[in-house]
């Protein structure tokens, strides 16, 4: 980047700054606690075990980004009171990663277009202008490449398997995929912080998640579902039913209890 | 070894004790590897106030050792009289393991976890040194480790996996 790009960029004001940190730490933090309900019941010792892995890591990633936003907003608000004091339109993390879990391979469908989601915008982001930003993207990524070997790998075991399994994962894949559109459709804050340097440009992650996506629908033996618009924008706090039940049990302990510690 | 008086010695020489007195603060979930062998404490330097500071980095975002691990090493300074020292938390550049030192490999290698290195092949089990080995599973009992077997002794084994 030469220094005359740098000096024509608009400053971002601190409120996109906030809500644009926020979409990506509700995302890992929803996408967790639907990995965390998991725990204890994956299909066998193995899956079990790597499930809560990749809980942990999206929970971990959401900690550094909502302490992130908590400095950015600047009234005092940690990533506890972020996590567990907002309802459900306060939170901004896209629809996909609040869907239930499903059979096991609906858990996968679901880690495995949100994974490559993550994945790209990660890769992006480690080149932001906003070093804090970039510091937990660089950190992220190296996490993401394996939660994105676990899912696809187990799409291609299940999508190429059995008649059952292929028909349960074709099935997720037909249901889950009219939530991709909002992974892929930027809106006017994506477009500013994009113009900031800060957020990637929608258009590359669109093309890098349609091309890693077809190549692990190819491995499952899957077909691409047509494209569905559907009308949820959880990046703007409008949420399908199922995050309220989640936040429900996330929350409730921190809201009964007060300022409680351990 | 208690140092009486560290506030009074010159600060090279405390980063020198600081860091000799880090060599044996043990990871909680592996406790014969030390924060400094895991790559864990990245720096201690003096700041512009002249207080020294501890650079300490997690190595998986989710790890759930981290805090015990920061509070571990803040009682470690406390305890040693290094009351002053503050620590910070570093994510630049992110904990690789790579960051792992040599004597930190053979330390887990002795304690039966296998090191996992960037060449392929090299793996080995940690009781028969057998290189007919399988893996389990990418994911194991800590996030830092995988699931392995050996093929010719049939024991399991951890592995302490790159990243």
């Amino acid at each position: 980047m030469s220094a005359a790009s740098e000096s024509v960029r608009p400053e971002p004001s601190a409120e996109d700054r906030f809500e644009y940190v926020l979409r990506l730490a509700d995302t890992s933090l929803i996408a967790g606690q639907r990995l965390a309900e998991l725990l204890g019941h994956g299909p066998a010792l193995e899956e079990d075990l790597a499930l809560g892995n990749l809980s942990l890591d999206l929970i971990g990633q959401a900690r550094l980004l909502l302490a992130l936003a908590g400095r950015i907003e600047g009234r005092g608000r940690d990533e506890d009171a972020l996590a567990f004091l907002r309802d459900a339109p306060d939170f901004r993390n896209v629809t996909l990663a609040e869907q239930p879990n499903g059979d096991f391979g609906a858990t996968i469908v679901r880690q495995c277009l949100l994974d490559a989601w993550q994945l790209e915008s990660y890769q992006c982001l480690t080149g932001s202008s906003d070093r804090e930003l970039a510091d937990i993207a660089h950190k992220a990524v190296k996490e993401c490449r394996y939660h994105w070997r676990f899912s696809a790998g187990w799409l291609a075991r299940l999508g190429d398997g059995t008649e059952e399994s292929h028909a349960r994962v074709r099935t997720a894949l037909e249901s889950l995929w009219r939530f991709t559109d909002e992974l892929l459709t930027p809106d006017a804050l994506d477009a500013r912080m994009a113009v900031c340097g800060i957020g990637p440009a929608p258009a590359l992650i669109r093309e890098r998640w349609e091309t890693r996506v077809a190549t692990a629908l190819a491995q499952a033996k899957l077909e691409r579902p047509a494209h569905q618009h559907y009308p949820w924008h959880g990046k703007r706090g409008v949420h399908t039913e199922y995050l309220g039940h989640l936040l429900a049990e996330m929350q409730c302990v921190p809201r009964a209890y007060p300022g409680a510690t351990w | 070894m208690v140092n009486e008086f560290p506030q009074a010695a010159a600060p090279a020489s405390r980063v020198r004790q600081v860091w000799q007195m880090l060599e044996s603060v043990m990871d909680p979930e592996i406790p014969v590897v030390s924060v400094v062998d895991l790559g864990i404490v990245r720096q201690v330097r003096a700041g512009e106030d002249g207080r020294l500071r501890v650079g300490i980095t997690p190595t998986y975002s989710g790890c759930p050792a981290t805090e015990v691990i920061t509070q571990t090493i803040r009682t470690a300074l406390d305890q040693s009289g290094f009351t002053d020292v503050t620590l910070e938390t570093l994510l630049w550049p992110p904990w690789s393991s790579e960051w792992l030192s040599e004597a930190g490999r053979r330390k887990l290698e002795a304690y039966g976890i296998a090191v996992e290195r960037t060449e392929p092949g090299t793996l080995a089990c940690p009781r028969c040194a057998s290189r007919r080995i399988e893996r389990v599973s990418e994911f194991g009992s800590t996030p830092c480790k995988a699931h392995y077997r050996c093929l010719e002794c049939l024991e399991p084994f951890d592995t302490f996996k790159c990243l």
